[in-house]
């Protein structure tokens, strides 16, 4: 090897090379226990404590994890600020529920093939818009979801009816979405949710950590450098637009057999909006921003309406959380809180420890 | 080998180059030259950033314009920032690894390992760039360029802030590029000791134009270039 011939250069070069692959290596093997104890707790404990009321909400919290996790993915690895996450949704939405009254197929297929269409059609909307940046691509992701709220208004989410919108607003008995069959009651439904937001969430973390993720990071931080490593930095926007709309529109699908009854008026651009800035509170740098801002998004309405509050607190609190975030944690609480936890836990260490030095003295 | 035929590059109305031939033979080259000479807006031409007005460049005999950015990182063109731009949220592993290489798994991972030992980076691969130190990130930007199986590697003042001893450190790792890779180098620098340090041979701009080019000793003696640096006595 020419270059430079320092002794201590060669060692740790040996001792890399001598490492399994790096992509591989163990990372933060406390962080992987948590996570997995807590997964378990959520899959086979949590459904016994909760009341029906609460099932119903957190399965809403799984499903909606799964769209933040799509929008921090963009907003935060790759840089594109999306204000139409929330039409996504509803095209995996009438997708799935399109699909499930067609066919026979397993849940799982239509699942997948709901995640597929929405993607194509993402990817179709993506590939303009992706050339602008920041407000601007901002802008023009919100005109589309205003314009794809307005087109499922007007056509309507199937109800069990023939032809290809499957909408018959004349029948008077309307059939409910299926659920599979493992998974019919709410409880059920709820792990069900669940195991499908792991595998979006373990499909996401995959893409981070190998070539797409470098690519991602490299376009965040610096085009130039991105470009000049030979990173198809157009490409690989589009890689992230697709897969954020293909977890997304797989979300669509669960949360229609979640709701058993789509409608078009509880879809609104304003989810769009909401989304965005409860990516940003909960923390878009982080897998589990994705999952704060979901029990933000979902979790915090039942609250209030468990305690008679009027939802329009959300639109004040949430306003302030954004404000709050960007000018004080741009990071979000998913960085901020175990920060100051760990704060907290010093400040009340050295409190601990003060007395006792003193006594020592 | 790169030739460089008449080539122009024009911002509005500032000519930035002006019909600039010039040939790069092998080895490492120096381009040297005051502000504004168009030492970076040559080297961003090269590596795509920048569409000239005119000119030709042919690099080992393929028309380098005529490939789109990460295409001629394909092909094999290295480059690094006058502003070091090391990804600060990636380990050194992976900063270097986010090049694009001919290379694949075992061999992939072995040609990135050997780019971070080259460069002389006494850090664990799995360090977080972010955590390191100005020289340090310079080394790991280089070791990018190096990665890959390069063929012409641009380095535009790689020493800037640098304190003497990790730009002596870096002067030997730039002089070994060209023995470690077969690729054609071009240093671009302020520091003339850097230069004449680490170039054979080394050309100079002056607005946009060539003003002397040859054996970087010759160069360095040349009237016009002194008086490029340092003025004229008469004016």
């Amino acid at each position: 090897m020419a270059g430079v011939d320092t002794k201590a250069t060669k060692d740790a070069a040996t001792a890399a090379r001598r490492r399994p692959p790096l992509l591989r290596r163990p990372e933060r093997p406390v962080h992987l226990t948590v996570t997995a104890v807590l997964v378990l707790f959520v899959l086979f404990a949590l459904p016994e404590f909760m009341s029906g009321y609460y099932t119903g909400y957190a399965t809403l919290v799984a499903i909606y994890s799964i769209v933040t996790l799509g929008l921090g993915l963009l907003v935060g690895r790759v840089g594109l600020y999306s204000l139409g996450q929330g039409a996504i949704l509803q095209i995996g939405a009438w997708t799935g529920a399109r699909l499930l009254f067609a066919s026979g197929q397993p849940y799982p297929v239509v699942l997948i093939e709901a995640g597929l269409v929405t993607m194509a059609i993402g990817t179709v909307i993506g590939l303009p818009a992706i050339r602008l940046r920041g407000l601007y691509l901002a802008l023009i992701t919100l005109m589309m979801a205003g314009g794809i709220t307005v087109i499922l208004a007007t056509v309507n989410f199937p109800n069990g009816g023939g032809g290809f919108t499957g909408y018959n607003g004349t029948t008077v008995h309307i059939p409910p979405i299926r659920r599979p069959s493992i998974a019919g009651a709410e409880t059920a439904y709820f792990r069900y949710a669940v195991v499908v937001a792991l595998i979006m969430f373990l499909l996401v973390y995959v893409h981070l950590r190998t070539r797409p993720g470098r690519a991602w990071a490299a376009i965040r931080q610096s085009e130039p450098a991105a470009l000049a490593a030979g990173i198809n930095t157009t490409f690989y926007k589009l890689w992230a637009w697709a897969l954020a709309a293909f977890i997304t529109g797989v979300a669509g699908a669960v949360l229609a057999g979640q709701s058993q009854y789509l409608y078009s008026i509880n879809f609104t651009t304003q989810d769009s909006i909401v989304l965005l800035a409860v990516a940003l509170m909960g923390g878009v740098y982080n897998l589990w921003g994705a999952v704060i801002a979901a029990l933000l998004m979902q979790l915090l309405p039942a609250f209030l309406q468990n305690l008679g509050l009027s939802y329009a607190w959300l639109d004040i609190l949430f306003g302030i959380g954004v404000l709050l975030t960007l000018t004080t944690a741009p990071a979000g609480i998913a960085d901020q809180f175990p920060k100051d936890m760990r704060r907290l836990g010093g400040l009340i260490w050295r409190l601990v420890r003060r007395p006792a030095r003193e006594g020592a003295t | 080998m790169i030739e460089v035929d008449n080539l122009t590059v024009r911002y509005g109305g500032v000519t930035s180059l002006d019909a600039l031939t010039l040939v790069f033979e092998q080895g490492t080259c120096g381009l040297i030259g005051p502000n504004g000479a168009g030492k970076t807006t040559f080297f961003n031409v090269l590596s795509g950033f920048v569409k000239p007005a005119s000119g030709a460049v042919k690099a080992f005999g393929t028309d380098l314009l005529g490939l789109a950015h990460y295409r001629r990182a394909r092909w094999g063109v290295r480059r690094t920032f006058q502003t070091e731009q090391a990804i600060e949220e990636l380990t050194v592993y992976d900063n270097v690894a986010m090049v694009t290489s001919p290379l694949r798994g075992a061999a992939r991972r072995a040609d990135v390992l050997a780019a971070i030992d080259f460069v002389g980076l006494d850090v664990s691969p799995g360090t977080r760039v972010g955590t390191l130190g100005a020289g340090q990130r310079r080394l790991v930007e280089v070791a990018r360029a190096v990665a890959g199986k390069p063929r012409l590697v641009l380095l535009d003042e790689p020493a800037a802030g640098l304190p003497e001893q990790e730009t002596r450190h870096l002067a030997a790792v730039i002089r070994a590029i060209p023995g470690h890779t077969g690729a054609l180098t071009i240093l671009v620098d302020h520091d003339m000791s850097l230069v004449s340090a680490v170039c054979e041979t080394t050309a100079v701009l002056d607005f946009g134009k060539l003003i002397a080019s040859g054996s970087t000793a010759a160069v360095l003696r040349d009237e016009h270039v002194m008086r490029a640096y340092l003025g004229t006595a008469e004016v």
